[in-house]
């Protein structure tokens, strides 16, 4: 009888049996923490995850030509070129654009803008074409070719083709400066119009650079920070927490006064003999001026998390190994780095992952050679409008980060990161 | 439940009654601009005017260009700016993408004399979706206290003879013309040459002779501060900002005419845009000859229509002549060029793209 009882699952008192009610208790509790974390997570998925979601979309979909064009669109699929198209598909570019003008006045224009992106020249081919679609008169092939010569033109058709294509290659491809071929395959665009590829290495090194110069510089600070007694050290923190809250464009501003070469420090430098009153010093509006200007920004973002590590390291440790015989040297870099490492992490993802997205400094004082690829999603969405490509690039940058995050987490450890 | 229809329903009632009191009494447009000095010079010759007027009123905004609030307003169907001051480029951009109201021309007023607006506005300034309200130029400048003896464009190519850094707009547009204009290319050759690869290696070509020496700007306000901080010696500019720079604070900056690029400013209204008569009513108001006229006693940019020419006076100093310095001045008018809009609108993604590539590598 008892015996029976000892097989059987434990009961509760009430007796159900034990697991499950334990299993409801914790559903209960995991329910209510969920409900609690719930408008947050609402809130991320409205306005940041669904908002990336749907324009990273945009990098490989655009249907801006399918839309004006539905009858021209599934006759491109089939033409393979190297000939002109049949009359068939010329006809039905008359038809579309009389079509098209109906529904809406600006949609022809539209196509030719999204079909201007693959080829130069066709916005105004298409409004010419627009204007004169309703008097045109079959045959279509020529009284087309009659209107604009890029109609008579297979290259014309190939890029026509590429954006009839609503899914689409073409703007990643572009972001690493290559492109779909007139015949079919890839190629890479022309020499002179290669751009992406250099500032994303460019965008790399100076994000690079810039947590390297951080670590360097902030290291020692955060140290001295750590060491002092708290009200010596929060007054200094006070220092190190001014310019962080001043805006990012006084900065800036602020660097280009000081670097520029009718500016302080090149003033001093013609004072000081080092450079002669004709030859001064660039140090701004290029690299140099970004790589300046972008370490000072990003400065607290290092020292804040290295310092919150170093002052939960307990000073006895060093003084251990003191005294057990190891020098000052040995002792900090045996005892005292490796538990500041954490911090190390922490400090360069921040400084790395925020350099890398970074814009209105660069903008600002990067000259020609110290923009980074963010100056150039900046433009493709403010002034060209090419949300495909600004997309696209940004689609890039953001797998290249994850790759990286994931190289950090398999070489350090994510884990092995400590913001405080 | 209740208490939420109830709540629902009284919103309901007080937005109308809301509604309802904008209909009967004044109603609100938001008009945005670029800042500034400009957007005073709009606001005093102008808003003031048509407010008192209309008795409506307008709620000012400032922006920095570009076309990306108008998109994602459009887009989002809710468009909150009635009328916008655009470049040329953009208002071509945004009608072609169907982001702009077309705008009848036809209810915009006569010249006095009873021109009818189509041939009243300089040609060119009337595109689909547009009016145009000032012609601005794009000219180069230097500071006379330090530079002299500056004959014309050709100068500001020339290293040898006038040594020293260069400010240049961050943008191939002007700048390609004016390497070719300084490269001896007559103004009204210069669009026929860019539409060949020739013509576009040529350009590139001399700007490479300089590009070493250039810092390149992107504010228009950026290019008076760096003559003032003797960062360069020659600077291409927007007109007025130089103007204002010296007639307004005394600086001793220069324009040079030679090769201007002229270019229009021109207002538009987003696709959608709440009040539109009123809208479209503000932009025919602000732009009749006498309203377009009084603006240029406080900037130093030229009406858009021939007949305001007559009409402008003096800066609001209460001294300076303000006719000399319009770039619409026959005197200045010698070897401009007119910003071929359509040119841009079909080449401009691949161009700035070259451009970019020119400028890193």
């Amino acid at each position: 009888m008892t015996d029976a009882t000892q097989d059987g699952p434990l009961l509760a008192a009430d007796g159900t049996p034990l697991k499950k009610r334990l299993a409801q208790a914790l559903f209960r509790t995991r329910l209510r923490a969920f409900g609690l974390t719930a408008p947050l997570l609402a809130f991320i998925t409205c306005f940041f995850f669904l908002p990336i979601v749907v324009l990273l979309f945009q990098a490989v979909y655009n249907d801006q030509f399918e839309e004006g064009m539905p009858r021209t669109t599934p006759l491109l699929a089939e033409w393979n070129g190297p000939d002109l198209p049949s009359e068939e598909v010329f006809a039905a570019v008359v038809a579309d654009l009389i079509e098209a003008r109906e529904i809406d006045r600006a949609l022809p224009t539209k196509v030719g803008a999204r079909v201007n992106r693959e080829i130069s020249g066709a916005t105004s081919t298409f409004k010419k074409t627009n204007r004169r679609a309703k008097k045109l008169e079959a045959p279509f092939k020529e009284a087309l070719i009659d209107v604009d010569k890029d109609w008579g033109d297979p290259s014309f058709w190939y890029a026509m083709k590429r954006a009839s294509q609503s899914w689409t290659p073409s703007f990643l491809l572009k972001s690493v400066d290559l492109q779909l071929a007139d015949g079919g395959g890839i190629e890479s665009v022309e020499d002179y119009l290669q751009i992406h590829v250099t500032l994303f290495i460019r965008t790399l090194e100076i994000s690079v650079l810039v947590t390297v110069f951080t670590l360097i510089l902030g290291y020692p600070v955060a140290y001295l920070l750590a060491q002092l007694p708290v009200r010596t050290s929060n007054l200094l923190l006070i220092l190190v927490l001014l310019p962080f809250w001043t805006s990012i464009l006084v900065r800036t501003t602020a660097w280009i006064a000081i670097l520029q070469s009718e500016g302080a420090l090149n003033d001093i430098f013609v004072w000081l003999g080092i450079a002669s009153d004709d030859a001064r010093f660039s140090m701004i509006y290029n690299k140099l001026g970004t790589l300046i200007a972008m370490t000072h920004i990003l400065l607290p973002f290092m020292i804040l998390p290295l310092y919150s590590v170093m002052k939960a390291i307990p000073p006895s440790y060093v003084r251990a190994a003191k005294s057990l015989g190891a020098t000052n040297t040995t002792a900090f870099l045996r005892v005292y780095f490796p538990q500041t490492v954490p911090g190390i992490g922490a400090g360069g993802i921040l400084v790395f992952i925020l350099a890398i997205g970074y814009y209105i400094t660069p903008a600002l004082v990067g000259g020609q050679d110290g923009v980074m690829i963010s100056n150039i999603i900046d433009g493709h969405m403010r002034s060209s409008l090419n949300y495909s490509l600004a997309a696209a690039l940004g689609l890039v940058l953001l797998v290249f980060v994850l790759f990286l995050y994931w190289l950090y987490d398999r070489i350090v450890g994510i884990d092995n990161m400590k913001l405080g | 439940m209740k208490l939420k229809i109830a709540l629902g329903a009284a919103a309901v009632a007080a937005f109308a009654a809301g509604s309802a009191m904008a209909a009967s009494h004044a109603k609100s447009i938001t008009v945005v601009s670029w800042g500034g000095a400009y957007t005073k010079s709009q606001v005093e010759a102008y808003h003031k005017p048509w407010i008192e007027k209309t008795g409506n009123q307008i709620i000012s905004e400032d922006y920095n260009g570009g076309l990306a609030e108008v998109k994602s307003q459009v887009e989002a169907g809710n468009v909150t700016w009635s009328v916008v001051d655009v470049e040329m480029s953009d208002a071509v951009r945004g009608c072609d993408e169907g982001l702009l109201e077309v705008i009848d021309h036809s209810k915009l007023p006569a010249a006095p004399d009873g021109t009818p607006a189509a041939e009243d506005f300089i040609e060119g300034s009337l595109p689909e979706c547009a009016v145009a309200n000032i012609v601005w130029s794009t000219i180069f400048a230097y500071d006379t206290s330090k530079t002299q003896g500056v004959e014309g464009l050709a100068d500001f190519f020339d290293l040898a003879k006038f040594p020293g850094k260069r400010g240049l707009r961050k943008n191939p547009k002007a700048n390609l013309e004016m390497a070719l204009i300084a490269d001896g290319v007559a103004p009204a050759d210069v669009y026929a040459a860019l539409e060949t690869a020739e013509g576009v290696d040529r350009a590139f070509a001399k700007l490479d002779t300089i590009k070493d020496e250039v810092v390149w700007w992107e504010a228009g306000a950026q290019p008076p501060q760096l003559l003032a901080d003797g960062e360069v010696v020659m600077t291409t500019a927007y007109n007025g900002r130089i103007f204002n720079a010296a007639a307004g604070e005394g600086k001793p900056f220069e324009v040079n005419w030679d090769g201007q690029i002229l270019d229009f400013d021109l207002w538009v209204i987003p696709k959608g845009a709440p009040n539109l008569e009123v809208a479209m009513d503000f932009v025919a108001f602000s732009t009749d000859t006498q309203r377009l006229a009084d603006q240029a006693s406080w900037i130093a940019y030229g009406p858009a229509r021939k007949s305001s020419g007559a009409l402008v006076g003096l800066y609001n100093d209460g001294k300076t002549e303000m006719a000399p310095h319009m770039p619409t001045a026959a005197a200045n008018l010698e070897t401009a060029l007119v910003n071929n809009f359509e040119f841009w609108a079909d080449n401009q993604d691949e161009l700035n793209e070259r451009f970019n590539a020119w400028l890193a590598n």
